[in-house]
Order: structure tokens, then sequence, then C-alpha cells
């Protein structure tokens, strides 16, 4: 899991006052000097030498509809016709047919939040409980067994609400866990100091793959004799605590920029510790930290593919389970443009979105001395 | 050193504030040297002296933002000790205003008005805001009430810290160089709020380069210097009579334009 | 004035309560704290114990010296399936480090270029570079590896049609097959040459500088370096006869033979991760190079400092500081990343330890110490990192 924003500000534009046009634009853009000139001719062969190729097999001689492997594979290209037939199964697994439509509004739901977040201006709090409530309620739309709908076990949650699921879900319930190890990271008191340490470091030490281990694995042998939990609550557990401490270390960098003064004021007022930290730092804090938070929530969202390795079946894990049908066993380059583009979309609008903040916020400051 | 009486007639009883051979070290380095000071009950006083002498710590100590090693204090008769809930209390009669304003900027100026009252003094919020409202009339910026600190002037935001700690109804008002973050055309504002203050019989104690605002609210004049009391004295003795080379020194420096 | 009633001198009218002081209040919260973490986790504890005993699985650290059984592809030191657990770990733990070294150092040089690159008065490249950047951030890296295991393993030919993409370097679904020189006693003595090449860089930078500052005249030391580090060697090797034998792979039957062979496994996890974590680099060299502002490029371009100059004596030393610290985290990074080759099944320390996990149950151990593993190697490498920025702030003074 990486920390790093994705800035992609402006770069550096040749500073003129015309706007070029056409060749204007090419000769001092492409061709500007002999390297430059070799270094267009090279690039654009290169492209060229891909995208072709590429652009005949992705839609020139693609199928899209066909009914097995051998004819689709007939004319060479791109078997779309896999993905038309199976995008169902890729998208939502082996929940069971008839209530599909369950994860499927769930997705919406989840698409909805994305673009209410990132569009119009809600309020911290309003955003909140817009997203824990969005949650709570795809939670329940994938159980069921109430209002008619028939119950459907954890072990048939599959595919993309999942990867949704764990990422908003495990940051979540992460959320307080980070906030109680980033202020306890900066506590006076020494115990208190060295546990958060403890956490955060060995968390970010070890691989995520580690930790699903040991929660899939060892959490059956730490709970009392007899006592179960479904696979997918142990990778919850790991994903709670490994987001917990990313988290945590971005909260700490937005605690770190709030000025003494601000603790001196509240502590004059009479306000105590947790009012004070409630009341005062926090809000500040987070509010500072927020494109970090939303950074890190973009790499959970990309490692919850892992949870494949522990024998879970997200959208990645659909895809290797619908390769294993003998009618598609050489589909895998659709079916992993499927997966790409997917993850490409969705993180690559909210990296957008986390830049925008990261602009807004620093703008927004004024009268800070 | 002996405690320095202040000119005004005695009265029985105790003072509101005492600190009594008070000691703090950093580390090493022994920043207050045997402090002794009582102020009564409505009285106003200004501490001065040149950078580095104490002054500013010494008023922290007094609500606790530092911690003092050696003596006691004490306001309002009690003491300021590592219990808990002394210092809770004094806090509570003792309101700070600080050179950097310290308003809390993602809260409006009425909010920052009443978190106090609502979370300490556990005011119902419609009385808070009647209260919050009150004050921000008279440091006279009641239109002000639901803008954001940093769309506020200097002088402005000053004179709504000031009404912040009102609002928690102290009965001894801090004030640590209030106007030496503000631009000059906004430091008669502030200070009009504060003699208004002194007129009104709240017991001051005031940090601060501000030698006219001195004499003409101030009833005893502290001088400072290296972690020591050096001179304690009535406005018109101080400036006319200074006893102290050091003191003669500084005021020769801090007048001379 | 009211008068005051309040007692004698000295005395407060507030009691003081030991158990609301500040110390007490201090050890108590500390010690309830660790009291309360101890008592969790040695439930805990005492649940493994019982359940383990229950399921009959063994524990202790003994099952380390039993035989393991199994084969491993990619071993740096000998191992055979007679060896103990504890040796296979130690050959995955190597496998590990092979591929966290090399990955990073070439994920330094290609990230470093990428970045440079970004930042072209070529639109055409910095488009290019752009979009490989937002592809491959934007992708999981576990997709990203899975697919290079399919281009190599599945969509690579047989080895009768590998691709042949250099001289005696061949590319095909049984791996990646490239010639090695055999070991000759010269060798030794270029690498002796080399170290005197370094050497004597140093001393000739020292006299170059020492004669910059007395007279003013500059020497090509960067130049003369290069020479002498790379053709000090090169000598001895040409006076030796240049002896160079290579084991050249060729096709036997329907393998390969002579030669190194790399298999996809590990050719896809170290391309897979290379590729992902220069991306992450670009950006890092990116922002730290425009992190150094305008101001000083301008400045030390009116003082009269030519570009080249500019880069070398302004900019890079100000976005070296700024980039070497998240660079380091991506070091860190790709270490852990590299656990994920038990999904693409190459036989790093993470897949060995699953395996030993599967076929002796003793889940507890074995991930302990794969855990305790990796954090040991992240510590180390944060451990570097915080020496040299401590070096570093001190050359500041």
């Amino acid at each position: 899991m990486t920390d790093i924003t994705h800035d992609t500000t402006d770069l550096i534009e040749p500073r003129r006052g015309i706007v070029e046009k056409g060749w204007e634009w090419a000769r001092a853009n492409l061709f500007n000097s002999i390297f430059n000139s070799i270094l267009t001719l090279l690039i654009t062969g290169f492209i060229v030498w891909l995208a072709v190729p590429l652009f005949n097999w992705a839609v020139l001689d693609a199928t899209y509809s066909a009914p097995n492997d051998a004819a689709c594979k007939a004319r060479g290209g791109a078997c779309w016709a896999f993905i038309a037939d199976w995008y169902k199964f890729l998208l939502f697994g082996r929940f069971p047919e008839v209530s599909r439509w369950r994860p499927a509004l769930v997705i919406l739901i989840f698409v909805a939040m994305m673009l209410l977040s990132s569009q119009a201006r809600l309020k911290g709090k309003h955003l909140l409980t817009m997203w824990a409530g969005g949650v709570v309620i795809s939670v329940a739309l994938m159980f069921g067994g109430f209002l008619g709908m028939p119950y459907v076990e954890t072990e048939l949650w599959n595919g993309v609400p999942l990867n949704l699921l764990l990422t908003v879900g495990g940051c979540g319930l992460a959320f307080p866990v980070a906030i109680f190890a980033a202020l306890g990271r900066r506590s006076r008191m020494p115990a208190i100091r060295w546990l958060s340490i403890a956490y955060i470091e060995l968390i970010r030490g070890v691989p995520l793959i580690t930790v699903l281990f040991m929660a899939t694995v060892m959490v059956p042998l730490f709970l009392p004799t007899g006592m179960t939990i479904a696979k997918l609550w142990r990778a919850e557990v790991a994903f709670t605590l490994f987001f917990g401490a990313y988290l945590a270390e971005a909260i700490r960098g937005g605690l770190q920029v709030i000025p003494r003064g601000q603790y001196e004021a509240a502590d004059a007022l009479g306000l105590g510790y947790w009012r004070k930290t409630w009341l005062v730092i926090l809000p500040q804090a987070l509010s500072i930290s927020i494109p970090s938070l939303v950074n890190t929530s973009i790499s959970a969202f990309k490692d919850t593919v892992l949870i494949t390795v522990v024998g879970i079946f997200d959208v990645l894990g659909d895809v290797n389970n619908a390769m294993n049908a003998p009618e598609w066993r050489s589909a895998y380059w659709e079916g992993y443009s499927f997966v790409a583009l997917l993850f490409f979309a969705v993180c690559f609008y909210m990296s957008r979105y986390s830049q925008r903040l990261e602009r807004s916020l620093s703008r927004a400051r004024p009268g800070r001395r | 050193m002996a405690v320095q009486e202040s000119a005004k007639p005695q009265t029985a009883g105790q003072p509101m504030i005492e600190l009594r051979n008070v000691n703090k070290w950093y580390g090493d380095f022994h920043v207050l040297k045997d402090i002794n000071i009582g102020v009564r009950k409505g009285e106003r006083v200004v501490v001065c002296g040149p950078s580095g002498s104490g002054k500013s710590t010494m008023i922290r100590c007094i609500n606790r933002l530092e911690e003092h090693q050696k003596g006691q204090i004490f306001v309002d008769g009690i003491e300021l000790t590592g219990d808990v809930k002394h210092v809770e209390a004094i806090r509570r009669e003792v309101g700070m205003v600080f050179q950097q304003f310290n308003l809390f900027p993602h809260l409006t100026v009425l909010q920052n008005l009443t978190l106090a009252p609502i979370w300490v003094r556990k005011m119902p919020k419609k009385d808070a805001e009647e209260l919050a409202m009150q004050l921000l009339a008279r440091v006279k910026i009641p239109e002000q009430a639901n803008k954001y600190p940093g769309q506020l002037s200097g002088g402005q935001q000053q004179r709504v810290a000031i009404a912040r700690s009102l609002c928690m109804k102290p009965e001894v008002m801090l004030f640590d160089e209030p106007t030496s973050a503000l631009d000059p055309e906004m430091i008669k504002e502030v200070l009009d709020v504060m003699v208004g203050l002194a007129q009104e019989g709240m017991t001051m104690i005031c940090v601060t380069h501000e030698m006219g605002f001195a004499r003409t609210v101030a009833d005893s004049m502290i001088f400072m210097d290296q972690g020591q009391v050096v001179e304690v004295a009535p406005p018109k003795e101080f400036f006319a009579n200074p006893k102290s080379e050091r003191t003669k020194l500084f005021l020769s420096q801090i007048l001379s334009h | 004035m009211t008068v005051d009633t309040r007692g004698p001198i000295g005395a407060s009218t507030m009691e003081r309560v030991w158990w609301r002081e500040e110390r007490f209040r201090f050890w108590a919260f500390q010690i309830g704290a660790v009291a309360l973490v101890a008592a969790v986790l040695g439930y805990l504890w005492h649940n493994a114990v019982v359940n383990m005993e229950r399921q009959g699985i063994a524990s202790g650290l003994g099952f380390l010296d039993r035989e393991s059984g199994f084969e491993i592809s990619t071993t740096l030191i000998s191992y055979t399936p007679a060896n103990s657990y504890g040796r296979a770990l130690l050959v995955g733990l190597l496998n590990t480090l092979l591929v966290s070294a090399i990955g990073s150092v070439f994920t330094t040089i290609f990230g470093v270029l990428l970045g440079v690159a970004r930042l072209s008065s070529n639109w055409l490249l910095r488009q290019v570079t752009r979009w490989y950047v937002e592809v491959f951030r934007n992708t999981p890296l576990l997709l990203q590896l899975v697919v290079w295991w399919d281009l190599l393993r599945i969509s690579a030919p047989g080895p009768r049609q590998a691709l042949q993409i250099l001289p005696n370097i061949y590319v095909s679904n049984r791996g990646l097959a490239f010639p090695v020189a055999e070991w000759h006693e010269v060798y030794l003595w270029m690498f002796a040459a080399m170290l005197v090449g370094i050497l004597a860089t140093i001393w000739v930078a020292r006299w170059a500088r020492h004669r910059q500052e007395q007279t003013g005249e500059q020497f090509h030391t960067i130049l003369a370096g290069v020479g002498l580090v790379i053709l000090l060697p090169l000598a001895v090797f040409l006076v030796a006869g240049a002896p160079l034998d290579l084991d050249k792979p060729a096709l036997a039957g329907f393998n390969f033979k002579g030669g190194t062979v790399i298999s996809p496994e590990f050719a896809a996890l170290l391309f897979g991760l290379i590729a992902n974590t220069s991306a992450f680099v670009a950006e890092i060299v990116r922002s730290g190079i425009q992190a150094v502002s305008w101001g000083q490029t301008e400045a030390a371009g009116a003082l009269g400092l030519r570009q080249g100059q500019v880069l070398r004596l302004v900019v890079l030393p100000q976005a070296i500081r700024v980039i070497i610290p998240p660079m380091t985290s991506e070091y860190l990074s790709l270490t852990k990343n590299s656990s994920l080759a038990v999904a693409i099944g190459f036989a790093d320390f993470m897949s060995i330890a699953n395996t030993e996990l599967n076929q002796t149950g003793q889940a507890v151990e074995v991930i302990t110490i794969a855990m305790a593993v990796y954090l040991t190697i992240s510590l180390l490498i944060s451990a570097s990192m915080n020496v040299y920025n401590r070096y570093m702030a001190l050359v500041e003074r």
C-alpha cells in the first residue's frame, strides 16, 4: 500500500502568451529540437506498432456474440461474446440468480454515493451519514432474510459488491481504530504511545497477505472453542486492522499541523482532554487530512482483490472461475480487461477528485497566520 | 522578596490571585525565580519587562498552561495543584486572551463563544447564544456572529477572543500580549474593550507593551526581568520614579519613541 | 470590594484528593491500558493453546527440522526435498531478497527516467508517460502480476518457436533463457580493477576540487570517473586474452539446455513489480523536481549557469532531499508486494511459508515467522533511511 498523493498538477508548459495551433504547436511541442524530433518519430512508430494490432484485436476482428470458445476465436480477435455471456457472473459471482437485483442495487448505491460525494456540496456530517447509511443498507440487502428477500449466506457474496463493501466497510470500521491510534501515538503517556507505535509499525511493516492469512487461518484458533466466524468476517477483520494503521498515519499528518495555540485556547476555556479533542482538534485534523484519507481508500479498493488469495471470490476471483469453464478457457484477456477497466475507471475518477479536493482545501484556508 | 502592597486601601482577607515563592525551570534554565505576587479582586495589574523575562510564563502558570515546580499558586482560594478538579475549577474562573487569538477556525464566531458555556458550564444552547450575543454587542461586533474567524480582521478576531473568554463569566482575565500581533490601526479598538472591562471592575493581569494603556488603567505595575519580579509600584510612581536601575533602563528603551 | 472570608493564608478551600492527581492518573491510565491489552492477548493465547491441543496440531518450532519433501524450482543455494523446512524457508527468503534487490535497482532506473520524461518538452513523450503512470497506478498490482504471468506462460510460444529477442536470449513459455559466462579467474581481477577505479575516481575528484579552488580551472571529474571504473577492468580483461566462455542455451529436445533459465513466474513477478512500482517512483521524482521552485532555476540561470549546471548544482540537490524519503517507502512497498508471489506460483518466502503451513498445519508458528521476517526487513530498510536522513541534516549544517 502506498501513501503518496496522486498529484498530477500542471506540468511545465512552455511560457508563451499566444496559443499556437496546428503546425505551430507541433513545431513547438514535438519537433523543437533534433533530439525531440527523433523521439517523436520513434514514439509515434512505437504507438502505431502497438496500437494497430491492438485495435484490430479489440474492435475490428472482435466477436460480439458466439456460442463458444472455438467459434469466438475463429476470427482471431477479442472475444467480447464471453463478456456478454458472463458479465453477470463476473459482476455478481455465485449470488443466487433470482436475487441478483440486490447486488446490482448495491453497486448502484455505491456509484451514486461516489458521485454525490464528488459533485454535490455535502457537508461533513451529512456525507458521513450518507456513507454509513449506504453501507448498512447494502449489507442488509446482501443478507436478505426480511421483506420477502431470501437469505443469502456470506459465502455467496461475490464479485464487485464484495470489493465495494470490503473497501468502504473496512475503512469505515478502521476509522475509529485509526483515530485512537493516531491520538495515542501523540500521547504524552509512554505506554499508550508505544502501544500505538507497535500497532502501526507492525501492520505497516508486513504485507497485507500475511495479515489476511493471519486472520483467516489464525482467528478460528483464537476464538473460544466451538465459536466460528464466516470467512468473510475474518477477512474483514484483517482489512480493518490493516487499513486502520494506514489511515492512522494519514490522520496523524493532520494532527501535526494544528498549532499549539488551539490546544491552549481549549485548555484555557476549561475543556477536558476528550471534549477538546472531539470538538476542537479532530474536526480540524480530519479536514486537513481528507486528501490523504481519500488516497488511502483508493489504495484500499485495489488491495481488496487480494481476498482471492484466501479463497473468497471477488471480481478477480470470478474472472478466474469463469475462465475455468471449458468453453471459455482462453478468454482471459477479455476477462482481465474487464476487471482492469473497472478498477481504472473508479480509481482514476476518485484520484482526480482527491486532487481537486487538495487544491480547494489549500485555497480555502485564508486568515491562518 | 517581600510582597509589595498596592496603593489602594487595604481590605481584609486574601488576594484573588496569589503566587508564593513560585519557581519554574525549563530543564536547567531557571525561568521563574521566587515569584511573590498578590492581586486583589478588582485590581488591574500590568506586567512588563524585556522579552525572555518570564512574564508570559508567569501568567500561563496561573491557569496551568505551564506547570510550576516549586511554590504555591492560589486562585480564589483554590490551590493550583496536580489535582485535576482544582485545575478545572481554576480554569473556569480564569479567562485568557492570547497574542495569536487562537480562535477555532472551523466554527463560526457564535459557535466559538458558545462552545465552552455549553460543554463546560452545561448551559442550554439558547441561553448560551443569548449570552454570546450580549457579549458580542459589548465588544461592538454583533453583526459578525455567523462569520468564520478567517473572514474577520485581526482586531475583530481579538475582540471575539475576549468575548469568548467573557462568556465563561470568569472572575479574573489574563491577557498575554493581546495587541502585539495586531496592525497599529486595530490596537485601539482592542484596548478600548479592555479599558471598558477594567472600568466594570474586572480583575485583570495584563502582559503588554502598551504603556499608554497601563498609565490609564493599571492599579499596579509589575516589572520583571530575567525571571524575577524587580519592581512593583503604582503607575505614577513607576513611570516617574523607577527605583531599580534595570527598570530605568527598560523604561528608557521603550519610552524613547 | 467584598470582604474575604476565606481560611488562613496557605490553605486551599478545595481538598486535594489523591485519585484525582495528575500523576496518579498518568500512571493509572497507562497501567490500566497495558493490563487490558495483556489480558486480551492472554485470553486469545489461551484459546489458541486449547484449540490446538484439541485439534491435535503440534506446536513449537520443532517442525523446522523436519524433512520438507517438496521441490523448489528456483534456488540460490543448494536444496533438495530431503532438506529441512527451515532450509526451505531460507531458500524462499533468499529468493524474496533477490527479487527485491533486482526489482529496486531497475525500478529506480526506470522510475527516474519516467519521472524526468514526464517533464520533457516533448508533448508526445509527456502524454505517453503520463498514461503509463495512470494505468499502472490505478489498477491492482495482483491483476498486473497475473497478466504478466499469463503473458509469459500461456501467450509465450513453446520452446521450439521461442522468440529470440537478443542473440542467445530466448523467451518461451518455459521462461527466459540467457547465456552465462563460465567462471574464470580473470573476473576476480576485473572486480579488483573496478574497486581500484572507484578509489582512483574518489582521489581524482578530490584533486580536481582542490585544483578548482586554487586555480578556478574545472575538470571533467564525472567523465574521468566513468572512464576509470569501466576502462580499468576492461583493460585487465583484454590483457588476459579476453577469456569469455559463454554457456549458451540451445534447444535440445523439448527444452533449453545450457545457460540459465529464469522461470516465467520469476520473470513475471520481477517485470510486474518493476512496471508497477516505477509508475509510483515516476510520480515521486516528478513532484520532487517540481517542488524545487521555478524561482531557483530562474535565479541560477540569471547568474549565468548553463542548464546542465543548474540541474546538477541547484535543482537536483534540493529535489533529492524531497525525493528520498518517499522513495524508500516504495522500496519497502516493493519488498512487501513481492509476497504476492504466492498467487502466481513463484517460490518466494511467502509461497514457501504457505506451503509449509498447509503441510504442517502449524498456522500460528508459520505466520508469526513470516510476519517477523517481513517486519525485520521493513525495519532495516526504514532504519537505513533514518540514518541517511540524519546524515543529510548534518551535512546541511
